[in-house]
């Protein structure tokens, strides 16, 4: 088996055959670093961490042979770099923390860690995760590697997860961490061809993750196939008591329970999804992924999300104002970007002047605006209400249905470059996966088809609180009915 | 007796409300695991989450929360059973978050209130409107280097409880009673040591007056740190003094912050109401709102100890004393614990005389608390035995309490040491008023005009006897032989 097919295995594939000892941790880990070097052109890490990766290798292959291998032994793994790593830099994407070396490990990756998974580095993100084009790091955009053959500049990888999302398509990782708020491991997962899970808010402790938005944020896995994500889930959930959010429930076996099929569930369609302008293909594909599950013994049914209209603007009210106080703390006081003034406040002006990129202060200004005196009860209370009845819309829903299915996306990913001046424009991304963020529900994309060029489209499947079960069954329902195996054609090339 | 001020065109009123920040005694911080050890080495007792490293999220510490419901059924204030934590943001080196974790519009405790004794021996109720919980900021440091501040942040998230009284004060020596009174009532509860020199009781005054007889309230001043008990009372007094001079010239009370100078005595603007901070208050989103299970608040009141009203109450029921005596020893938990071990089975009314006199005046003048008095309670009943039993005179007494203060001894070791009982048998004294009054001719025939001078006669075999002999028997000795020279 020549390296390159080594990365080509699933998560699942590489942990049965590192058991069966057809080939070692190291050499997997080898293959998957190989890969990172020759693609460096996609910009997809921002620190690559190779002698960790090997030492780590050693101590999983140490343990294969023990017969003592843990869930995921000598699995590699890519972080999104807005998971504090221990004695790893950690950036966000941000020139105010390019510097920063945590001396603590953030939950997720240290639960990730003790079941034997291997860092094999740092992936790029929009700035603090704001973004939903990867165009907003400090570390520059990541490509697209489904960019069509001689495209220039290149297409979006998605954001703000989208070095973990390009890695994993690109074969460089099976599998990534990456994180939620608004859409950020949605839809760079379907602009990408892979499979992307938000859990349940309050199901991965937020412990150690860079704050964006504290209400919205949420870790989750992001891997080639549903079982790949369940995998990865498994190991990463759990109740953590240093995250007051995180919830007391219990981690599932989700990775054994895919394959309980769709016959019975009640599967709904939201008609306010059926949003202007939408391209026939994707609403083609809707409509196709709602067959699949019919044919497979669900029933389909229309349902209505009344409020689904106002939730974008609502999340741009309640995530920048969150974000706007959670980045009060990068004030080049204690760690991270310094820039000198005469005084304090002019230290304070350029420190975060300049170790700010656009998007960042944009959004801390809009947050700043809607908590300010005379319009907290206009912008933050009204938003917290609209959101409230988001929320009530999708209970409602939820008393007739079991998962809804959705497009993931509005279009295929764009080139970069594009909707650069026109924040609302950007915004209008995360469309379909903002409602499902503001009420905290478990939803997943999975890709189940290629536009007119080539491009994944994806559909989204949302469920009840705490029910990621049924999400990843109707997940794995259409990934089996859809069949989607392609590769991004450079790197299918690279394997011919 | 209302205090007012004698203006130029009239009488003044004072209207005054304080906001009292209590440090909670607890071993942890409000949302770390940190300690809360006073007096560490600069940043030795921080954790990332104390210093608003990237990723960290707050943890409420329960104990701290069941010291302020302790703090709020000692002020017999409402609990509220479902409070929020919430954000108040601005900038400043010793703020690591960028925000400071409150209570802001559903605060911990609500409305409640305290008894104060007045001079005069009345006592006042002044309204509580609130308590709520927030994480103290760091020390930023100013004066050891030329031209950097230092930050040490070993306070920066240590828990203190927010006291907000109603404008219910007149007079700046209300101000100090209520001080007075509330610092009684925590270290009672055991929920914050009451110490001003080191912050751990500090308190911001907000001031106005008005026309005496007006039922309007005047724009207020808020005056930041005044942090003795001796300088509540000036700072108050010299601000209502200095809005009434502004109002009578014509001018108009600026709404600003003001701090107290206590070198020269005076308050100075310190920000205007323009310069507020516009705080954007919001729930923080790393803390579910806090919500309490009756059970909880109950177990907590079982739990109370007696507070100083009640024992007040008692002392003067249970054992005679005057309401001033009774206030004064229940001011300190370890005074009243003091006096009622001295007092079982004793004149209670001459152990509290004993205690406030004698016993606070050899405290202060060697600058002690009650906990490292030298003398056990028991040791001054059994002091008082010796009075009672007449052994030892009132005089002697006090020269065996000197004694017992200097070396913690037994009173009747010092008695046995010094030879100190009291003479009471006449044969031995009889020789000695025989010579007094044989020496003295001249004094006698006075006498004889004037029965008064026996006093000096009694001083003279007093001192003949180094003060052992018995002052009743004396006198009754000189009678008989004044009489009869």
């Amino acid at each position: 088996m020549s390296t390159r097919e080594l990365t080509r295995l699933t998560l699942a594939e590489a942990r049965r055959r590192l058991r069966a000892r057809e080939f070692s941790a190291r050499e997997l880990v080898e293959a998957h670093l190989e890969a990172m070097a020759r693609h460096r052109g996609l910009n997809a890490f921002i620190t690559e961490t190779p002698e960790l990766a090997l030492t780590m290798a050693a101590e999983s292959d140490r343990r294969l042979a023990a017969g003592d291998a843990r869930p995921l032994e000598g699995i590699p793994i890519a972080v999104k770099d807005l998971f504090c790593t221990r004695e790893v830099r950690t950036t966000a994407a941000s020139r105010i923390l390019h510097n920063f070396v945590p001396p603590y490990e953030s939950t997720v990756t240290r639960r990730l860690w003790e079941a034997g998974a291997v860092l094999l580095g740092k992936t790029n993100l929009d700035e603090f995760a704001m973004g939903s084009a990867n165009v907003t790091s400090h570390f520059g955009p990541v490509v697209n590697p489904w960019t069509p053959p001689g495209e220039e500049p290149g297409r979006v990888p998605g954001g703000s997860s989208g070095g973990s999302a390009a890695a994993v398509a690109a074969l460089l990782a099976p599998a990534a961490t990456g994180t939620d708020t608004g859409g950020s491991i949605r839809q760079p997962a379907a602009f990408c061809g892979i499979v992307g899970l938000k859990p349940t808010y309050g199901r991965c402790s937020r412990w150690g993750i860079i704050a964006f938005a504290s209400s919205l944020d949420q870790a989750g896995p992001m891997a080639r196939t549903v079982e790949d994500c369940a995998l990865l889930l498994e190991q990463m959930a759990g109740y953590d008591p240093l995250d007051s959010t995180s919830a007391d429930v219990a981690v599932e076996p989700w990775s054994a329970r895919l394959d309980a099929g769709v016959k019975g569930l009640r599967i709904g369609l939201p008609r306010e999804y059926r949003v202007d302008g939408m391209p026939a293909e994707i609403e083609r594909l809707w409509a196709e992924g709602a067959a699949w599950l019919r044919a497979q013994g669900a029933e389909v049914v229309e349902i209505s999300l009344p409020h689904t209209a106002y939730a974008l603007p609502t999340y741009y009210i309640v995530a920048p104002a969150e974000a706007s106080s959670n980045l009060a703390r990068y004030d080049g006081m204690r760690f991270g970007l310094r820039v000198e003034g005469r005084d304090l406040t002019e230290t304070y002006m350029r420190t975060r002047g300049e170790g700010f990129g656009r998007e960042v202060r944009r959004r801390i200004l809009i947050g700043t605006y809607a908590l300010s005196a005379g319009y907290y009860d206009a912008y933050y209370l009204k938003a917290q209400k609209v959101r409230r009845r988001i929320a009530d819309d999708f209970r409602e829903a939820f008393t007739r249905v079991d998962a809804i299915l959705t497009p993931a996306a509005p279009t295929a990913a764009f080139r970069i470059g594009e909707k650069m001046d026109d924040p609302v424009a950007m915004y209008l991304n995360d469309v379909f996966t903002v409602p499902a963020s503001l009420a905290g529900l478990p939803a997943v994309a999975v890709p189940t088809g290629l536009d007119g060029e080539g491009l994944p489209l994806a559909l989204q499947v949302i469920g009840r609180p705490w029910d990621e079960t049924t999400v990843l069954r109707v997940a794995r329902a259409l990934e089996e009915a859809a069949d989607f195996r392609a590769l991004p054609p450079r790197i299918a090339e690279e394997l011919a | 007796m209302s205090w007012v001020i004698e203006g130029e065109t009239g009488k003044w009123e004072l209207v005054c409300g304080l906001e009292i920040h209590a440090q909670v005694i607890s071993r942890a911080k409000l949302f770390s695991g940190a300690s809360t050890e006073f007096g560490a080495e600069p940043n030795t007792r921080v954790s990332p989450v104390d210093a608003g490293m990237p990723g960290m999220l707050p943890v409420l510490n329960m104990f701290c929360v069941e010291q302020a419901v302790r703090t709020g059924l000692g002020l017999r204030a409402q609990i509220n059973l479902f409070s929020v934590f919430e954000r108040k943001n601005y900038f400043y080196p010793d703020l690591p978050n960028g925000y400071q974790i409150s209570q802001y519009k559903h605060p911990i405790v609500g409305r409640g209130s305290v008894t104060i004794e007045l001079a005069d021996g009345s006592t006042k109720e002044i309204g509580i409107t609130r308590l709520h919980l927030e994480m103290d900021a760091g020390k930023s440091i100013h004066d050891r280097l030329p031209d950097a501040t230092l930050i040490d942040l070993n306070r920066s998230g240590v828990a203190l409880m927010e006291i907000v009284t109603e404008p219910d004060i007149r007079a700046p020596d209300e101000a100090v009673a209520f001080m007075r009174k509330l610092r009684s009532i925590l270290r009672y509860l055991g929920t914050c040591d009451g110490n001003m020199e080191e912050g751990s009781l500090r308190c911001d005054a907000n001031v106005s007056v008005r026309p005496l007889g007006s039922t309007e309230l005047g724009t207020r001043t808020e005056i930041k740190n005044v942090n003795s008990m001796r300088f509540i009372a000036k700072a108050i007094e010299y601000e209502a003094r200095r809005q009434v001079e502004i109002l009578e010239s014509g001018g108009t009370v600026e709404q600003e912050t003001r701090l107290f100078d206590e070198r020269r005595g005076v308050t100075r603007s310190m920000r205007t109401k323009e310069e507020a901070h516009d705080y954007r208050y919001f729930p923080d989103p790393d803390l579910l709102p806090l919500e309490l299970d009756p059970a909880f608040v109950e177990r907590i009141r079982r739990s109370l100890p007696e507070l100083p009203d009640a024992k007040k109450a008692r002392f003067v029921e249970q054992y005679g004393l005057t309401p001033y005596d009774a206030a004064v020893l229940v001011a300190e938990r370890e005074v009243a614990d003091w006096f009622e071990a001295a007092a079982r089975g004793r004149d209670a009314k001459k152990v509290a005389n004993w205690i406030i006199t004698e016993l606070f005046g050899a405290l202060n003048r060697s600058g002690l608390e009650i906990g490292r008095c030298p003398i056990r309670p028991e040791q001054l009943g059994r002091l008082l035995d010796l009075v009672e039993e007449g052994r030892l005179s009132g005089r002697l007494a006090k020269e065996v309490f000197a004694l017992m203060f200097e070396s913690g001894k037994d009173p009747e070791v010092i008695v046995e040491e010094r030879g100190l009982v009291q003479v009471t048998d006449a044969a031995a004294l009889e020789p000695i008023v025989a010579r007094v009054v044989a020496d003295n001719p001249k004094q006698v025939a006075t006498y004889r005009k004037n029965p008064k001078v026996i006093g000096w006669f009694v001083g003279q075999v007093m001192r003949a006897t180094k003060g052992k002999a018995n002052p009743q028997l004396v006198q009754e000795l000189l009678r008989k032989h004044l009489e009869e020279a």
